[in-house]
């Protein structure tokens, strides 16, 4: 084992009389990448934070953080800021607070540079410069008189790498550096950050809690837990042979793009608030609890380079289970044959004017969200809706549950026009059709207890009194909550049960279309399986529709029958999942397939990647023929005359074959 | 989480979860201060209408044997400087003054509530229209406006006085609600609301009030005391209150500047408007927290 470059032992973080950090032991050599992976409250973060010596001062920070020898932790301020940025550098999660919105990039990149290494202007600029290259900034020169705010996200974070880099650090460290993006702009991103890797020679430290983007990445990581690290080991043999049960669990609990790794393993409970449990903070969850577990927290223990938290990790790693082997694993029933069409949409527009001046508006331009979308829905099935922010999918959605006339095109509900509906037929459909909304905190009105949320629906449909009380209880039975939780108010659940509630709502009045718009985003790994589980049996049990909307392809690939892809208001790729992601046909589902990290480092790194260049356009630009084209990699490989075709026609879906379910709106698919 | 699986329960017949009236009930009534308040309030009406009858003395005659006389056994509150007994003077301006004070605060508190909510939630014409009022109202100087009213209204007694108090008394409140619900407006639990079907009404009276009553609790609990003070200022000059009749208000003005030489004739009506304003405070801290499932750690 070679010398530690930076070293972390017993490092704690007390806020107040609440631990977030309770002993975590790192090191990370020259080089390497070391993930650390967790859920949110497991203290990845603060750690990270640790070491730079970030945190507010109400953060009590003890034990020990070396870098190359040197101890870290109490040092003053002012020797932390020399080695902060020259030596460790931090690329944090949301570039657009990272940024001063009122310095130009440039100036704060030149910043960088000369506050550790006195150089001229000029000097500092062109190496600014250079540095905006690298990253794959286009026309660096110029980006460098922007403000933050002209940059797109993706630019924005790739700018902060430069910024990062810009002193050559022995660590980078980054925090969550893609959450906030797109998939395709999560693998420009990351393959910025391997290049800034290797320019530099730096180690990188990478905080996430996305096991695909871990796996993709790292030579070793570190999987922590209520504030300490459970388990640690090389990528491979991490994803391989798990010894903490709780990773175990995690790997089972992700849905898979490649659609291996059977039903999806919820870890039940929640992480137990800091500060409040004895012996292993897992136990509550875990399915091979002992009685030994309860009394004292395991150590970090193990041979090999591979440590687990667990009294049970000889067992585990000799026996290496599958997930489901473990964990007890809901039996989904079969879905039955979806039924006849309840839903279709056909060339759907959408479009918001962009108004300028305070009192006399005047219309300078127009946003077309919606430019043409078709979709339909049979009884039973559900249909994915998969887009990067900005592909029109949430508009489409409220377009739909308008329902009123749209601007253009067609919807028809239940066998029902929209455009002509009276007072009974749209009573109906409010009934008939239910959403289920991204964020259960927000969507849930914090000062009505859950039973009178429950019942707003049926209320509204006017039922009587006696059905309203008997329905409550059957209702938060069948999401899995207990029907005493009527009288308590949302802020008293965690987000998992808080999204049961809102499944409960929608479900009150028997819908037979539920909207489910990113119902798992918010939600952690281990909390999101169980809440697809739910949905597939909901599915099953009442012969649901679902229009399922995500930007998650892997949720999407396990749950939906059908998948349609939307990009800049267009539907550009229509199918059975099957179809579209076993053989995907557009170039831009393609490329998007390509850019979802897998949680298996070993299919990751057989995978080729198709990275797309720039970023999306601006939905007021309304670019002639094909849409895609300006990112497209087959459209830059075609001769002249094939892509004077792509430029003045805009491509129509057409079936891969005659009746074959699989739609694809490009004029060279399968090119 | 999982576990509970039945779809198909032969459940008990289980009572009917609590809804949220009774539920805000219930805490209310387990809040000490609110309960507090209620009693204080309660006890306030029953000295201001029973008071009358245990005293020989009344209100307005006066007795000219008995000026300025301190409290005594005979003359509770002592006497005034025409010989009127306080202690029936003081009871007699606090039934006006609770009356007041209370319905003034309820009534602009409900319309501020209401306007401000319609004119959020409703938008366009409808907040133009209400806003155009609420400017128009505020610009109009509402005390001209009472001084020239109310000799036409001399007929119609202190409930046309109350509707005029409140009916200038509630276009800032209304501006701050319609912010408020701008932004609720937005919220997702009320666009969850709308696709349900709900009416906008409801959705006003079940999601947007509720969610702005805390502030409106507060401005209610302020309107109170206020109420009673610009009622003062009214009857000061002649408006509102006249004599022979009193209120807290006119009892307050005539005593303040002898209030050093003969502190009987301020300091009792004083206690008893602070104690009034107190106990409203109570009642709002009560109703707020008990609104409000957050404000406390333990559950009902």
């Amino acid at each position: 084992m070679s010398a530690s470059l930076l070293e972390v032992s017993d490092l704690t973080v007390d806020f107040g009389a609440v631990p977030a950090v309770r002993g975590v032991d790192l090191a990370v050599r020259r080089g390497e990448t070391l993930g650390i992976v967790g859920e949110s409250g497991s203290g990845k973060s603060v750690t990270a934070l640790a070491v730079l010596g970030l945190l507010p001062r109400a953060a009590a920070v003890g034990g020990s953080v070396r870098l190359d020898g040197r101890e870290l932790v109490g040092l003053p301020d002012k020797e932390l800021a020399r080695i902060r940025g020259s030596r460790i550098a931090m690329v944090f999660q949301d570039p657009l607070s990272a940024f001063t919105p009122v310095y130009r990039i440039g100036d704060q990149i030149v910043e960088a540079l000369r506050i550790h290494r006195p150089q001229g202007r000029a000097a500092a600029r062109r190496r600014a410069a250079e540095l905006l290259d690298l990253v794959g900034i286009p026309a660096p020169e110029r980006a460098l008189d922007s403000f933050p705010h002209e940059f797109s996200g993706g630019m924005r974070q790739r700018a902060m790498i430069a910024m990062a880099i810009a002193n050559d650090p022995d660590i980078l460290l980054a925090d969550e550096p893609t959450t906030a993006l797109d998939v395709t702009i999560q693998a420009q991103v990351l393959d910025v950050l391997r290049t800034a890797q290797r320019e530099t020679g730096a180690a990188l430290v990478l905080v996430s809690h996305d096991l695909g983007v871990i796996a993709g990445m790292a030579d070793r990581v570190a999987v922590m837990y209520a504030g300490r690290v459970v388990e640690t080991a090389p990528v491979d043999e991490l994803f391989a042979r798990p010894r903490h049960p709780y990773t175990l669990g995690l790997i089972g609990a992700v849905p898979r793009l490649d659609g291996r790794g059977g039903p999806l393993v919820p870890i039940p409970g929640t992480p137990p608030a800091p500060g409040t449990v004895t012996g292993c903070p897992f136990a509550a969850r875990c399915p091979l609890v002992e009685d030994r577990c309860r009394t004292a927290e395991p150590a970090l223990t193990g041979d090999d380079g591979h440590l687990a938290a667990c009294v049970r990790a000889g067992e585990l790693a000799a026996r290496a289970p599958r997930p489901e082997e473990v964990y007890p694993v809901p039996p989904v029933p079969p879905a039955g044959r979806p039924g006849e069409e309840i839903l279709r949409v056909t060339g759907l527009v959408k479009t918001f004017p962009v108004l300028k001046g305070t009192v006399f508006k005047r219309r300078v331009g127009t946003v077309h969200a919606v430019d043409g979308v078709d979709l339909a829905i049979r009884r039973g099935e559900t249909l994915g809706l998969v887009g990067e922010s900005g592909s029109g999918k949430s508009t489409t959605l409220y377009e739909l549950l308008a329902l009123t006339r749209p601007e253009a095109g067609r919807i028809d509900l239940l066998g029902r026009d929209t455009a002509g509906l009276d007072r009974a037929g749209t009573r109906e459909l409010r009934r008939a059709v239910q959403i289920v909304f991204q964020d259960p905190m927000a969507s849930l009105d914090p000062r009505m207890p859950v039973g009178d949320i429950i019942a707003e629906p049926l209320r509204a449909q006017a039922a009587p009194r006696a059905q309203i009380d008997r329905r409550i209880p059957q209702l938060l039975r069948q999401v899995g909550l207990e029907p005493a939780h009527a009288s308590r108010y949302p802020h008293q659940f965690s987000g998992g049960q808080r999204q049961r509630i809102s499944i409960a709502r929608a479900l009150a009045v028997e819908p037979e279309l539920l909207v489910l718009d990113e119902p798992v985003s918010a939600l952690d790994v281990s909390i999101q399986a169980g809440v697809l589980n739910l949905l597939q049996r909901l599915k099953a049990e009442l012969g649901l529709a679902y229009l399922f909307v995500s930007h998650d392809l892997s949720v999407i690939r396990h749950l939906a029958d059908r998948v349609s892809v939307m990009y800049l208001g267009h539907t550009v790729e229509a199918g059975t999942v099957e179809s579209v992601f076993e053989s995907p046909r557009h170039p831009y589902t393609r490329a998007l397939l390509s850019a979802v990290p897998l949680p298996d480092p070993v299919a990751e790194r057989a995978r080729t990647r198709i990275l797309l260049a720039g970023d999306p356009p601006s939905p007021r630009e309304r670019p002639s023929g094909c849409p895609f084209r300006a990112r497209c990699q087959v459209h830059a490989l075609l001769d002249d005359a094939r892509r004077a075709r792509c430029e003045q026609e805009v491509p129509l879906p057409q079936a891969a074959a005659p009746g074959v379910d699989h739609l694809a709106a490009c004029h060279y698919p399968d090119a | 989480m999982t576990a509970v699986l039945d779809t198909a329960p032969a459940e008990p017949k289980s009572p009917a979860a609590p809804g949220r009236g009774r539920l805000v009930l219930t805490r209310l009534l387990a809040a000490r201060g609110a309960t507090a308040g209620a009693v204080i309030v309660l006890l306030l009406f029953l000295l201001a209408f029973a008071g009358p009858y245990l005293t020989p003395w009344d209100y307005a005659t006066p007795n000219y044997t008995a000026i300025r006389q301190p409290p005594s056994a005979e003359h509770w509150f002592g006497t005034n400087g025409i010989g009127q007994d306080v202690f029936a003077q003081t009871v007699r301006g606090l039934q006006k003054s609770l009356v007041i004070g209370l319905l003034v605060a309820l009534l602009s508190t409900l319309l501020a509530g209401l306007v401000g909510a319609c004119a959020g939630y409703f938008g366009g014409w409808a907040d133009r229209a209400l806003m155009f009022l609420v400017d128009l109202l505020l610009i109009f100087p509402s005390f001209l406006i009472i001084a020239i009213v109310s000799p036409k209204l001399k007929g119609a007694g202190w409930l046309a006085f109350v509707l005029l108090l409140a009916l200038f008394n509630w276009m800032i409140t209304a501006r701050v609600v319609r912010s408020m619900t701008l932004s609720l407006r937005e919220r997702e639990f009320v666009r969850a609301a709308r696709y349900m079907g709900v009416a906008p009404f409801r959705i006003i009276l079940r999601h947007i009030l509720p969610n702005v009553s805390s502030f409106l609790i507060i401005d209610a609990t302020v309107t109170v005391g206020g109420a009673v003070m610009s009622e003062t200022a009214l009857s000061y000059f002649g408006f509102g209150v006249r004599p022979p009749d009193v209120s807290l208000g006119t009892l307050l003005a005539a005593g303040t500047d002898q209030a050093p030489v003969f502190p009987w004739l301020f300091y009792f009506a004083a206690g008893l408007l602070v104690l009034f304003v107190l106990a409203i405070n109570l009642i709002g801290d009560g109703l707020r927290d008990a609104l409000d499932p957050t404000s406390d750690r333990s559950t009902p």
